[in-house]
């Protein structure tokens, strides 16, 4: 412990001078990394239009409000689009995720050394491409529509839960597994009654609260022309048609709210 | 179980025991959810022939992934790139320094009911808009560029980080805080020595966690006109550029991968 004397009484300190050093010049290093990119971004910035910020906030807002009400006639087609991506995805998605999971978890995977960092590969880049962006490329690949917002959120979905449910498979009690094994069972018997069960809770946990997270965000698909509420939101902002877009910002909110409440609900029933 | 119960199970073959137990519940649980997807099956209009010819673009573009084309777009790629770094190491910094003071707030066990309800609301705002529909907004109010990404991104960040730290704060030990606070400690004095040392841990794993999240949304917001490499991935999927597409998307998927590795390194080391 580094101890400083004065007047021949010890005066304690935390730290050793070259500690104290290292950890100013991070500091020092940490806010200079962040002034250059604060001026990066202000370089790009048209700083006008920010000082005219508040202007045009209170016009938005002004033609924002109220909210066109008989609009929502024409969104119950869309809503239901966004509800059948979101669930078709999710359901799409656990398919391909549990074998996956099965492959990627280190104590059901047949060969540790090719066939998991293949599987880890499949759950690590599916997950670190947003849904828009799957969106995207399949709307190229397959034309806009429904089906392509459909493949993309079950796409992106696959490496959440495929990696959520992995970690639940290398979790599970061992004992269980082995004594269905000293049974005689074969080993599709003791993926059947000694690791389903033990993971069973989680897989619906996982798909629940992954059907909540795809509500959100099929919302938001049809911005890039894959079907959806986002469809209709795109439209009415091309066109400024701002009490619109405030009423179809509303139902998205409740959409959302309401998934949220039902996935709490169900994961507090299973859990 | 009862006696009763187990004599009249002898004699009979076990069987699994179902995963909802009551058997209405069940049966109803299973014929809705038919229904449901048979319904969602009808809706969805599926251009067969379109996804067809499609398959030879999706087939380029999964051979475009075995020769990326990182040199013929470089300067484009670099710059929203770099963009995209920029806007998510400053709203990073900002975002975690703005969530602190509103994750104490929000915590019951340390903050009045007027603060609480009000940090709350803040928090619930927060989460209740996605990223993409927030720059939608902003990218209309302050003008294109990465100001309104970093605005963006900062906004997410609150509600994320604020929320987990809250609870965290809620779930603390009592007993460290009442000792600080019984030494006559001062109210700054309590949350530094009472309560910062118990969520640090947590707080740098969830920092670490968001940083990651809001590399990967970053990688979007130029979709919507608020920076980043978006725009450029954008831009190359509409060129049927897949080569280029291919290398973003590498690029973004081993830059994720690289803060994932460090974040748990950091995390490692923190807890």
């Amino acid at each position: 412990m580094p101890i400083l004397e004065r007047d021949d009484a010890q005066i304690w300190r935390r730290r050793t001078t070259g500690q104290s050093l290292v950890r100013w010049f991070g500091w020092l290093l940490g806010v200079a990394i962040f002034v250059y990119c604060w001026q990066l971004i202000s370089e790009s910035t048209t700083w006008f239009f920010v000082w005219d910020a508040p202007r045009i906030a209170n016009d938005i807002w002004t033609r924002a409000t109220p909210p066109k009400w008989d609009y929502i006639t024409q969104l119950g087609r869309p809503i239901w689009d966004t509800l059948n991506i979101a669930t078709l995805g999710t359901i799409i998605a656990l398919c391909m995720a549990v074998p996956v999971a099965f492959l990627a978890a280190r104590n059901t995977t047949p060969s540790a050394l090719f066939i998991r960092p293949i599987a880890l590969l499949v759950i690590v880049s599916t997950r670190s491409i947003n849904s828009l962006i799957w969106a995207l490329l399949l709307i190229a690949i397959i034309g806009p529509g429904v089906f392509a917002g459909v493949i993309a959120i079950a796409i992106r979905s696959i490496g959440f839960c495929a990696k959520l449910l992995y970690e639940a498979i290398e979790e599970i009690d061992h004992t269980q597994v082995e004594a269905i094994t000293a049974t005689g069972a074969s080993r599709w018997q003791v993926m059947a009654y000694g690791i389903v069960p033990q993971i069973l809770p989680a897989f619906a946990g996982i798909a629940v609260f992954r059907w909540d997270i795809n509500i959100r965000e099929s919302t938001v698909l049809g911005l890039v022309g894959a079907g959806g509420i986002g469809l209709q939101l795109s439209a009415s902002l091309n066109v400024l048609a701002w009490p619109q877009v405030s009423l179809i910002l509303i139902v998205i909110l409740v959409a959302v709210m309401i998934s949220e409440w039902v996935s709490a609900k169900v994961r507090g029933a299973i859990i | 179980m009862s006696h009763r119960e187990l004599d009249d199970m002898l004699g009979k073959g076990w069987r699994k025991p179902a995963f909802v137990k009551n058997p209405l519940l069940r049966w109803a649980l299973l014929l809705g959810f038919f229904a449901y997807l048979i319904a969602a099956f009808m809706t969805i209009e599926v251009d067969w022939g379109r996804v067809y010819e499609g398959l030879d673009r999706g087939w380029a573009f999964v051979l475009a992934f075995t020769s990326p084309d990182f040199i013929s777009r470089w300067t484009d790629i670099w710059s929203g790139l770099l963009e995209s770094i920029v806007m998510t190491v400053a709203a990073s910094v900002v975002g975690i320094l703005i969530s602190i003071p509103i994750g104490l707030g929000a915590a019951r066990n340390i903050a009045p009911l007027p603060i609480y309800m009000i940090c709350r609301g803040i928090v619930a705002i927060s989460r209740a808009l996605q990223e993409i529909i927030v720059a939608i907004l902003l990218v209309a109010i302050f003008g294109f560029g990465p100001l309104a990404g970093f605005l963006t991104l900062s906004f997410a960040t609150i509600g994320f980080l604020s929320k987990l730290l809250a609870e965290d704060i809620e779930a603390m030990d009592k007993v460290q805080a009442e000792a600080i606070k019984a030494s006559g400690a001062r109210w700054p004095q309590w949350i530094n020595y009472g309560v910062q040392p118990q969520v640090m841990p947590r707080l740098v794993g969830l920092s670490m966690y968001r940083i990651d999240i809001n590399f990967r949304e970053s990688a979007i917001l130029g979709l919507v006109g608020a920076g980043g490499i978006g725009a450029t991935l954008n831009t190359a999927f509409d060129r049927y550029e897949y080569d280029t597409a291919a290398a973003i998307l590498i690029l973004i998927i081993g830059i994720v991968m690289a803060l994932e590795y460090l974040s748990g390194i950091i995390r490692a080391r923190v807890q």
